[in-house]
């Protein structure tokens, strides 16, 4: 420790390779941009509830800027909050501790990893405010519109957007590098394959997908940008180019994407009901497997995002029976969940109602997902707001419920106290009712054929009728609820920092390595590297005088 | 490379410079995939000849013999690294591996003395997909070329300092061999289909 107040600030908490700060930053900075993203979904869901009036803190929203807004709302929830978070975040803090090492095996390409990260972070947000504003033509950035200012009007947006995802992209590649090595190669002794922590096993196989899909998009990508920069025309049906290649390239990196996302989240929750219902993970090899399985066949399914863009029909049939059978290794994996909980003696703290609003709000998720993967249905509902409900049941519970469930359940751990139990439930509960109420209506007026990328509905009468458009107001107001009560757990997080209840080593009484480490851990981890003796999940085993069994304790 | 060191740790027995050089390699494999898959989409759905009339003709036989440079190139740096006798010194090592990197060198200068020409005939990233497609691919994989050269003498240095550890010398000759395998299909792809 003497060693370690010796480094100054900078070296200590800026340019560190140790993998806890590393996590730190990804953690804090992705927290940041989930900040920035709330923000522009507020700016154009007020747009859309009340069109036209000037929105407070904003202003008036001009057409131009209600698609930059949507666009960078999107691309930053998913590669500047959920990828970070999930995966770059807890990844980098967890895995050295959870599988008994000091670090990550390759230390310096891991700070390079944040550091692109974070330069990626700068252009992102600069191309907010470059002359003709921000990148405005979906986070799908679709061709002819994203090639040619001449259609989309942000001759600085549009590239600007598109080199800060590449960014993104290269720092996520040394992080999977990273995680995927150390994991294969830096285990505790003793800890076998079987061994491994569900969590550490997600993040792994997420960065293998990740990793094996993301190729063809960079391609993609920069054929885009030639499009934008040099003046060729890879996607210009015109000369000779082709739009929806680009499509092609891009689901073929989206789809395994959104499973990118998911595997880290089914993890958290793994862990965590395990812990607080005292069980011992239900099929844990099952679980395993299903989620390589879901891996593999997610790259079989990508043209159910094209089924309406002129794609062979024989070819959409295909996809929409490789997209139900994607359904089965879900459905399966929460099975096992539930399967885990039943019979458990189940402790309702805050990460614990996170983890299981994470399975009932998922649900509702992948169940509207066979809707749209059946190509017959898709033909009506795609591009409605039925999508749009659709992947918020996803994207939300993956980005938002599971990662505080990660932050309250692993707070303990990063900053030695507590967190307040009274303040965390009620932001639970005010984040969870206005969920509901923002997404719900969305799947009635996308199946009232609202279209998902309409500026203002006024120009369109039968999409303004009062009815739907009362609908569009509640989704508005439970929006502006829900962000409210964010405040409220900015202020418990900040506040328990400095002020919390200190916590011990392992507060939860869990099994996993990290709680054997000091509570924040030192450089290095632990006092005395661990053995491993035991899966993690070994809970009310019957025999024993305590109801959980550490993975380092001897028999 | 911290945790790697202690032998007594759940391993796959691959070190782990390579094994991320591996990885890395998948992902390269991907994105070459991707740059090929959309060039052959883009050839099926062309109406007309290919190459399009007009056009200027590709240096068939110049990339040929540059071709059989590059592959020299991989051979002289796997002899350097596998010597069966096992009486090849540190300064052998060096000096077959500083070959097989001017080797490199050569072929990325052959190449963009090709390209001058090419362009003085018209052949640019504009003038259709037929260029944009030559330049993408064939210019994508001369800056690996850059890359790997770069990495190699880097190599060479530190092997005269013994800066460089086995595995990671390693790593680098993978990623050489990656630079150098993927080019006869890029090769049959561009210029001979
Ligand atoms: C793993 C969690 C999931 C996430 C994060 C997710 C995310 C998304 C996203 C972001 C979109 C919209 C893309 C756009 O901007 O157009 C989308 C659309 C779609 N999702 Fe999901 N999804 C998930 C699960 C599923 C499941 C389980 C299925 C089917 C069994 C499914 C089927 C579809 C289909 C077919 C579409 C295209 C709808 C259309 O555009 O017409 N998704 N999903
Ligand atoms: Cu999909």
């Amino acid at each position: 420790m003497a060693h370690a107040q010796q480094q100054s600030f900078w070296s200590r908490y800026v340019f560190s390779t140790d993998h806890k700060i590393i996590g730190l930053q990804y953690l804090f900075t992705g927290m940041f941009m989930g900040l920035v993203g709330s923000f522009l979904a507020y700016v154009f869901r007020m747009q859309l509830a009340f069109p036209g009036e000037p929105v407070p803190l904003f202003g008036v929203v001009t057409p131009l800027h209600y698609n930059a807004l949507v666009t960078n709302h999107g691309a930053i929830m998913i590669f500047w909050v959920a990828m970070p978070i999930l995966i770059a975040g807890l990844g980098n803090y967890l895995i050295p501790l959870m599988i008994g090492c000091d670090d990550m095996v390759f230390p310096r390409l891991n700070r390079l990893s944040y550091q692109i990260f974070f330069l990626s972070t700068v252009v992102i947000l600069v191309s907010l405010f470059v002359p003709g504003g921000g990148f405005g033509g979906a986070w799908t950035a679709y061709p002819p519109l994203s090639a040619s200012a001449q259609y989309n009007h942000t001759p600085w947006g549009a590239p600007l957007w598109l080199i800060a995802v590449a960014l993104e992209f290269v720092a996520f590649l040394l992080g999977g590098i990273n995680f995927v090595t150390t994991v294969m190669n830096a285990r505790a002794p003793g800890m076998g394959p079987m061994q491994i922590p569900i969590f550490v096993w997600m993040v792994v196989i997420a960065s293998i997908v990740f990793m094996a899909s993301v190729g063809p998009l960079v391609a993609g990508a920069i054929m885009l940008l030639f499009d934008q920069l040099l003046g060729t025309h890879f996607y210009d049906p015109k000369a000779g180019g082709d739009p929806i290649l680009w499509q092609h390239l891009f689901w073929f990196f989206g789809h395994p994407e959104v499973y990118v996302v998911l595997l880290p989240a089914l993890g958290i929750v793994a862990e965590v009901i395990t812990v607080f219902s005292r069980k011992k993970l239900f099929a844990y090899k099952t679980i395993l497997y299903t989620a390589f399985a879901t891996g593999i066949i997610s790259f079989f399914v990508w043209a159910h995002h094209q089924f309406v863009a002129g794609i062979d029909p024989r070819m959409a049939h295909l996809f929409t029976i490789t997209t139900l059978i994607i359904s089965v290794p879900i459905a399966e994996m929460t099975f096992a969940f539930i399967a885990t909980l039943y019979g458990g003696s189940i402790e309702l703290r805050t990460p614990m109602l996170w983890a299981l609003a994470f399975i009932a709000e998922f649900l509702v998720g992948g169940v509207t997902g066979i809707f749209l993967g059946a190509n017959a249905t898709d033909i009506y509902l795609h591009d409605s707001y039925f999508v749009v409900a659709h992947f918020h049941y996803t994207f939300f519970p993956i980005a938002i419920i599971a990662g505080f469930a990660a932050l309250t359940y692993w707070f303990p751990k990063m900053f030695g106290r507590h967190m307040n139990e009274t303040l965390g439930k009620i932001h639970f509960w005010g984040t969870i009712i206005p969920f509901n109420f923002i997404f719900l209506p969305l799947f009635v007026l996308g199946a009232a054929g609202e279209h998902r990328r309409i500026y203002s509905y006024e120009h369109f009468s039968q999409l303004f009728t009062p009815g739907l458009q009362n609908l569009r107001v509640l989704a508005t107001v439970a929006l502006v609820v829900m962000l409210l009560f964010q405040f409220v757990f900015l202020y418990n997080f900040i506040r328990s920092l400095f002020a919390g209840e200190k916590a011990e080593e392992n507060p939860w009484k869990a099994n996993t390595l990290e709680w054997l480490a000091p509570s924040p851990p030192p450089h290095g981890n632990f006092a005395e590297m661990p053995t491993v003796y035991r899966g993690p999940y070994e809970y009310s085993v019957p025999g024993r005088p305590l109801d959980y069994w550490p993975q380092h304790l001897p028999n | 490379m911290v945790a790697s060191t202690d032998r007594q740790r759940g391993s796959l027995g691959i070190p782990s410079a390579v094994l991320g050089m591996v990885l890395f390699l998948a992902t390269e494999v991907m994105f070459f995939a991707g740059l090929v898959s959309a060039f052959l989409v883009v050839k099926a759905r062309w109406i007309g000849a290919w190459p399009p009339p007009g056009q200027p003709r590709l240096p068939v036989e110049v990339t040929a013999v540059n071709t059989v440079v590059l592959l020299a190139s991989g051979v002289i740096l796997w002899l350097a690294a596998h010597d069966r006798a096992g009486q090849q010194t540190l300064a052998a090592v060096r000096r077959r591996s500083l070959i097989a990197a001017l080797l490199g060198a050569t072929f990325v200068t052959v190449q963009g003395f090709e390209w001058t020409r090419l362009l003085a005939y018209g052949l640019t990233m504009r003038s259709g997909p037929y260029g944009s497609f030559f330049y993408l691919i064939v210019g994508t994989h001369a800056a690996h070329a850059v890359a790997a050269v770069v990495a190699l003498l880097w190599a060479v240095a530190r092997l005269g300092s013994q800066k460089i550890s086995a595995d990671g010398f390693r790593a680098v000759r993978l990623f050489w061999y990656f630079v150098v395998g993927v080019w006869p299909i890029l090769y049959v792809l561009v210029y001979l289909m």
